[in-house]
């Protein structure tokens, strides 16, 4: 028992086992561990795991090398079995081990998968400053929501719901939070209105342009674009569309952007 | 719109003749600007990547040579008015520095011009037509204050007491003025590029812009703010890395105590900055996005926002970097010991930091891990990836700085005054109340819309602020006459050390040129926004694998350079090590306390 507290404490072996903690803890904690106590969770992707325990693995070496007496301990097991006669077999096993783990490793990552590869998606693709809509240009920066200037807009709020339930309803559900009866038959899945990270992020002019426009309209610049959103102004008028967000805004309790009072702070998703 | 490339000769002469007509009949301009070739050709990279190297590596010079004679020139003071002439020697090879690197930063300055011009003449000739007064004033102030470093540099010894050394003062000042004017004049230009004044369009001609409209853009002052903070931070960095250099190159143990304080000013100069840097971004950021929503998007959340994780990693590393050496440091100071078993928890805070704020909300992912999370959001880890997780984590990260920082200063001094544990106890309520209020406002930023969470990160930024000002304060007045526990150990620093340095001034440069691209790069296919579109073969945005490759090839370059610097900088002169004189107590962090 002493001998298994004096290696915990040794700084080598107390390194090796925050590693293997760290790694244990990211990789089935967060994964498997909290949905299986109810927390909603997925394993965590291979690159954010990888940067992950990057970041451990330098802040331990940080660590040990911070005093002077720590280091020096800590480099005392490497080195015996680098040049202690005694350890002339574990040396042996461990020339042989290393390459052929860096081998595995090297092959895992250059063989050739039949899944299609990975494509990063920019969630909030950048708008154009102007667009056409059916034939009238308008300019997006200054367009605001005319609806909300001109009244009734209970009414309006209304006639938004109506037409939501009519079309958005199959894939963005009828609690407004991408899941629709068809979005898991969508990859990316339709986006949820009530997440904070959605809507309240965006201007109406924004929502407004992804509605008119859909999946076919978004920029040339980042692409190749995956969305099935349909172009709308081709089944909407322009004030059923304004109807329809002051509908999203209102029922998913957000509030849409505006640059007068954010006097156009800048905040993303980061990435 | 047909692209025209052709050889650079041809092209100067077309522009040449061009500038003639410019300059002979404005009423000729839009006929001149027709003559002149689109593009030039360059061999290999393309006339792109020569421009961006050439812009880049001048920039990194220029930042350097900008931003060294700011600290030299408050350094210098601390020296005269302080007493201690120490601080005067360290000023005088901070300026040496600066001779050498100031012609690189004039031939990178030639070649980006000539580049300009013979690859891009016709937009040269655009941007010509508007600024040409403000070139000529800038070729002016360049040569004053080329004139300005010679005097003051080599008048050094000569004017070195009584009213001839405040003189001398006074022209380090007069340096900064004309460089700092000499900046702000280059930055109109590219300002301009990024936000040109509402009435200019595609058909305004160039002549008819006024020239103050052209300057006072949108993004000119935010970008002023930015440079002159960005290019403090890199000259210590810079610096600090000179001295490592030296540590590691020292013959003796003088010399080695020397470049080992002069190591611990570049590395305190350039992490005190860095302190206030983000705070300056986020006024670009914010100038950025009023300017025109597109643009903003685009930095913050379309193609260019993995620039960010990666901006976020490399801070990271920045951070981790900054208190590594300082946590080494407190191995030199006697009485350090009593703070060495916090370094766990101060690295644990900065380690989760690190993660929190390098977590991307949108994650690369196989197509199985994108539907084992039911998106590209992770259902968990989600929460890391927006601003209020990133803005707690960040602020931490900033208080956890400032902590190991006062760790140090503190290390070897016994307060003499009486309340100097209510004092202490005090200071220690307000980081729990600073963190506390972070912590509050990253968390309850979950629970409100974005224009109300944007609003939160002021608080946030407050209250760091005001616990730093507040701590400080104390802390001078409280080890005012402090006795000490024994003199600091200057170059008893293992080699290691100095290799953080090194790692800061690397991860520096490239930072600078990773955010540099990003600033431009929002511009996308335009080489004046939505005035002037680029249709060069190179007119589409880079991914970012390419750029990071483009911009770690001028970081190379900028370093062999700086190499040979430094070793001319070693063969100019050796420094003529003052050791500290008993009882100087001139304040410019622990450095100079009492004790050392």
């Amino acid at each position: 028992m002493s001998r298994f507290r004096s290696y915990l404490s040794h700084p080598f072996w107390g390194s090796l086992l925050v590693l293997v903690f760290s790694y244990l803890g990211l990789k089935f904690g967060i994964g498997y561990l909290l949905p299986a106590v109810g927390v909603h969770s997925a394993p965590v992707p291979s690159s954010v795991l990888l940067q992950y325990m990057l970041t451990v693995f330098v802040a331990i070496l940080l660590y040990v090398s911070t005093d002077e007496e720590r280091w020096r301990a800590f480099k005392q097991p490497i080195r015996d079995v680098m040049v202690d006669p005694a350890r002339r077999t574990m040396r042996a096993v461990l020339l042989v081990a290393f390459p052929v783990l860096a081998g595995f490793v090297t092959y895992g990552r250059v063989r050739a998968e039949v899944g299609a590869p990975p494509s990063l998606r920019s969630i909030h693709p950048a708008p154009p400053n102007d667009l056409t809509f059916r034939g009238e240009r308008i300019r997006l920066t200054s367009l605001q929501n005319p609806l909300r200037e001109s009244g009734l807009l209970e009414e309006r709020v209304r006639t938004g719901g109506r037409l939501y339930v009519q079309n958005c309803v199959p894939c963005h559900g009828d609690r407004l939070d991408g899941e629709g009866p068809a979005a898991h038959a969508l990859n990316p899945v339709p986006a949820d209105f009530t997440d904070n990270g959605s809507i309240s992020q965006l201007t109406e002019s924004y929502v407004f342009w992804r509605i008119a426009k859909g999946g076919p309209g978004l920029p040339v610049e980042g692409a190749p674009w995956n969305s099935a959103m349909p172009v709308w102004e081709d089944i909407l008028t322009a004030d059923e569309i304004w109807s329809v967000i002051l509908f999203i805004y209102e029922r998913s309790g957000s509030r849409p952007r505006t640059w007068e009072e954010a006097e156009g702070t800048g905040e993303g998703d980061e990435g | 719109m047909r692209v025209t490339c052709v050889r650079p000769i041809r092209v100067a002469g077309a522009l040449a003749a061009a500038l003639l007509l410019l300059a002979a009949d404005p009423g000729l301009a839009q006929e001149a600007l027709a003559l002149t070739p689109e593009y030039g050709h360059f061999p290999l990279i393309g006339a792109r990547g020569a421009i961006w190297i050439a812009a880049q590596v001048h920039l990194m010079f220029a930042a350097f040579v900008l931003g060294v004679p700011m600290f030299a020139v408050v350094v210098e003071a601390v020296g005269i008015f302080g007493g201690d002439r120490r601080y005067d020697r360290l000023a005088k090879e901070f300026t040496r520095l600066l001779l050498i690197a100031y012609s690189a930063t004039a031939i990178w300055g030639a070649a980006l011009v000539f580049a300009l011009a013979t690859l891009y003449p016709r937009f040269w000739a655009y941007l010509t037509a508007i600024f040409a007064p403000s070139m000529w004033i800038y070729a002016g102030l360049f040569f004053l204050e080329s004139f300005t470093l010679y005097l003051y540099y080599y008048g050094w010894e000569r004017w070195k007491e009584g009213i001839a050394k405040k003189m001398h003062w006074g022209l380090g000042i007069l340096l900064n003025v004309w460089g700092t004017i000499v900046m702000f004049i280059a930055n109109s230009w590219l300002t301009f590029m990024m936000s040109p004044p509402a009435q200019v369009t595609a058909d305004t001609a160039p002549q008819t812009v006024r020239l103050w409209s052209a300057i006072a853009n949108a993004t000119w002052m935010p970008i002023n703010i930015h440079r002159i903070i960005a290019n403090v931070v890199f000259g210590g960095a810079i610096v600090g890395a000179y001295a490592a250099y030296r540590f590691l190159a020292a013959r003796t143990d003088e010399e080695r105590a020397h470049y080992d304080w002069m190591g611990y000013i570049g590395n305190f100069i350039a992490i005190g900055a860095l302190i206030v840097l983000p705070f300056a971004g986020y006024y670009l950021g914010r100038e950025i996005y009023e300017f025109n929503q597109q643009m903003g998007i685009t930095m913050m959340g379309g193609f260019m926002s993995w620039l960010w994780i990666i901006q976020a990693f490399l801070i990271g590393i920045l951070f981790l970097t900054g208190n590594y050496y300082l946590w080494v440091g407190m191995g030199r100071i006697p009485g350090a010991e009593r703070f060495t078993p916090y370094i766990k928890w101060l690295l644990i805070v900065l380690v989760i930091g690190t993660i929190v704020w390098a977590t991307p909300h949108t994650m690369i992912a196989s197509r199985r891990e994108i539907a084992a999370m039911g998106g590209t959001h992770h259902p968990f880890l989600g929460v890391l990836g927006v601003m209020s997780a990133k803005n707690t984590a960040v602020n931490f990260m900033i208080l956890t700085t400032f902590l190991s920082f006062l760790l140090y200063r503190r290390a070897n001094k016994r307060p003499v005054i009486g309340w100097a544990r209510t004092g202490t106890l005090v200071q220690g309520a307000a980081f729990a109340l600073a963190a506390g209020i972070v912590l509050f406002y990253g968390i309850y930023g979950y629970f409100v819309s974005a224009i109300v969470r944007i609003g939160f990160s002021v608080y946030q930024v407050l209250a760091v602020l005001a616990c730093i000002l507040v701590v400080i304060t104390l802390d001078v007045v409280m080890l005012r006459g402090a006795t000490s526990r024994g003199a600091i150990r200057w170059g008893q620093m293992p080699e290691r050390s100095q290799y953080a340095l090194f790692i800061l001034a690397v991860t520096f440069t490239w930072l600078m040129g990773l955010m540099g691209f990003a600033r431009s790069g929002i511009r996308q296919h335009w080489h004046v926004f939505e005035v002037i579109r680029d249709t060069s073969p190179q007119a589409f945005t880079p991914a970012l694998g390419p750029a990071a490759t483009m911009i770690s090839v001028c970081v190379l370059i900028f370093f062999g350079l700086v190499a040979v610097i430094f070793w001319l900088g070693g063969l100019a002169e050796k420094p003529i090590v003052i050791p500290a004189a008993a009882g100087t107590a001139v304040d410019l962090g622990p450095a100079a306390t009492a004790g050392d």
